[in-house]
């Protein structure tokens, strides 16, 4: 049981707002030293353990090719690929972008959209115009929610693309961990079993968002 | 014949470059610290399997004491003016879209190539060696035809890569937290902990403390990075797989799923969940996994029902 103290640790660094690198150190040894593993013994297994893991942190490697498509103005026109699908109302435009962003990120594009990136100067402004344009006296409550789901909507697209990626860090996590049991797993696999789950939230959240623009609707008429 | 020691050349050699310019960058007041950390895992990347397992420990106690005591840090601007950005993109619109592309193409591509043509690369890693094969063919396309200084994608990608700044490593710092947690037996105790909750002898009842323990795990984590390897060691391998037989592929890929549906419920995921609630300036910090939640929650157990009908 005295082992759990890493994961009380964990918690309450977070909590407190410790420096995370600082918190996942502190839990790794008094979790060893929980143990009965001496101070040596704990570095040395945290550094083995972190030279087996250098694959999770090569992704990086493409940061000078996106650095590059980034100042010759990939955001720019990915943002005109999204403007052109205007006209829409509060739940298409947010599912269309839940389409959009679970595509890029499923071929790897997971930094081509995000909260500063897009959300913000765009999906969010959008879909508060789309959904005033359906009721004129949007109240802030209704601004907030709205705002709010614009963010839901691009966290769900991306969490339920990516793992179809086959080189994204928690596929690679999952190949090592089942590697140290014994088990060789190709990436493509565990790619192939997101797809399943990619629908489902697809389908829950589209009708999620379809309920919302409804809702949104049906206040126009009650306050109209 | 090609093996995953090519990619982490690459990548040393990538992260020295990056240290290299951190450490010349003067407009930054923190570049000691930010040329120091990346040069560190630069090392790593390059020398690492010759550092010996006390020296790796090392290693990582110094990349956590310059974070830990706030040595790295971005030096502000660097990034090309936005109307230069939209000016170019007018002129270069899907040619940046293709050369985007390419990576996960050459990836893909790779990935089945590499398997069917023996002796070319190593077919254990074709993912990890077409992935990074695609990002040096990717490079070479979009500079022959954009034609940049030739530093530039190197400053940016450093510029980026600060903007992330120690989180670059967080995942693989919690991926070595699950080794320690699996050598003092954590994952035993989780599970002798959940253990006494599941009926014995319940396939169904082991499917659901496998997925709600991960979504749960995970919110207390903030990571389903963390989650995992715990869950797999205290429900997923000694039950799902090994006693009922279970498709490892389909417990792990649909189970960090589960978790991931923890993460849209969880402040500790700060930079998902209260992050962009302060971006755009809503009221309720919380505002994010209140949208969240209602999505969350169903998808949670549709994927619990996914592993109980796929993996069995």
């Amino acid at each position: 049981m005295l082992v759990l103290i890493g994961i009380i640790i964990i918690i309450a660094g977070f909590l407190l707002r410790f420096n995370p690198l600082l918190v996942i150190m502190a839990s790794a040894l008094a979790t060893g030293l929980a143990a009965g593993l001496d101070l040596t013994a704990i570095v040395a297994a945290f550094g083995k353990a972190f030279n087996d893991t250098r694959y999770v942190s090569i992704i990086w490697i493409v940061l000078p090719v996106i650095g590059l498509l980034e100042a010759y103005g990939l955001q720019q026109h990915a943002r005109t690929v999204i403007g052109r699908m205007k006209g829409a109302t509060l739940g298409r435009l947010l599912t269309s972008y839940l389409l959009l962003r679970q595509g890029m990120a499923a071929v790897g594009l997971t930094s081509v959209a995000g909260h500063a990136q897009t959300v913000r100067p765009l999906v969010a402004p959008m879909a508060e115009a789309a959904a005033e344009a359906a009721n004129p006296g949007l109240s802030d409550d209704q601004r907030e929610e709205v705002k709010a789901h614009a963010a839901a909507t691009d966290n769900i697209g991306l969490f339920f693309g990516e793992d179809i990626f086959l080189a994204i860090g928690s596929i690679l996590l999952m190949k090592g961990v089942l590697e140290g049991y014994g088990y060789q797993i190709e990436p493509l696999h565990f790619s192939l079993w997101a797809i399943p789950t990619a629908i489902a939230a697809f389908l829950i959240h589209g009708f999620r968002l379809r309920r919302l623009d409804r809702r949104m609707a049906a206040k126009t008429e009650a306050g109209a | 014949m090609i093996t995953l020691d090519f990619v982490y050349v690459l990548a040393g050699l990538t992260f020295a470059l990056f240290a290299v310019l951190g450490l010349a960058d003067r407009s930054n007041p923190k570049r000691l610290g930010n040329g120091l950390f990346w040069g560190l895992l630069a090392l790593s990347m390059l020398g690492g399997d010759y550092l010996g397992d006390f020296g790796n420990g090392l290693l990582v106690l110094a990349l956590v004491a310059i974070a830990g005591t706030g040595q790295i840090g971005r030096a502000p601007g660097g990034e090309v003016a936005a109307e230069v950005q939209a000016e170019r993109a007018t002129k270069y619109g899907n040619f940046l879209l293709l050369v985007a592309l390419i990576i996960p193409a050459v990836a893909l591509i790779g990935t089945f190539l590499f398997k069917e043509v023996a002796g070319l690369a190593d077919p254990k890693q074709a993912t990890l060696i077409s992935l990074a094969l695609g990002v040096l063919i990717a490079l070479a396309v979009g500079m022959v035809r954009l034609k940049p200084p030739p530093l530039l994608p190197l400053q940016q990608g450093r510029r980026l890569l600060d903007s992330v700044g120690w989180a670059a490593i967080l995942p693989q710092m919690l991926a070595s937290l699950g080794a320690v947690f699996a050598l003092a037996g954590v994952g035993d105790v989780v599970g002798g902990l959940i253990g006494t909750a599941i009926p014995q002898g319940s396939l169904f009842g082991a499917v659901l403390a496998f997925g709600l323990g991960m979504a749960l795990f995970t919110m207390v984590m903030g990571n389903a990075f963390a989650a995992f390897p715990v869950m797999l060691a205290a429900v997923g391998m000694p039950l799902l797989i090994k006693q009922y037989g279970g498709d490892p592929a389909v417990v792990a890929a649909i189970g960090m799923l589960a978790g991931f549906c923890g993460t849209l419920m969880t402040p500790m995921a700060a930079n998902f969940n209260l992050v962009p609630a302060a971006l755009l300036e809503l009221k309720n910090p919380y505002g994010v996994i209140k949208a969240q939640i209602g999505t969350a929650v169903p998808l949670l157990a549709v994927n619990i029902l996914f592993i109980w009908l796929f993996a069995f």
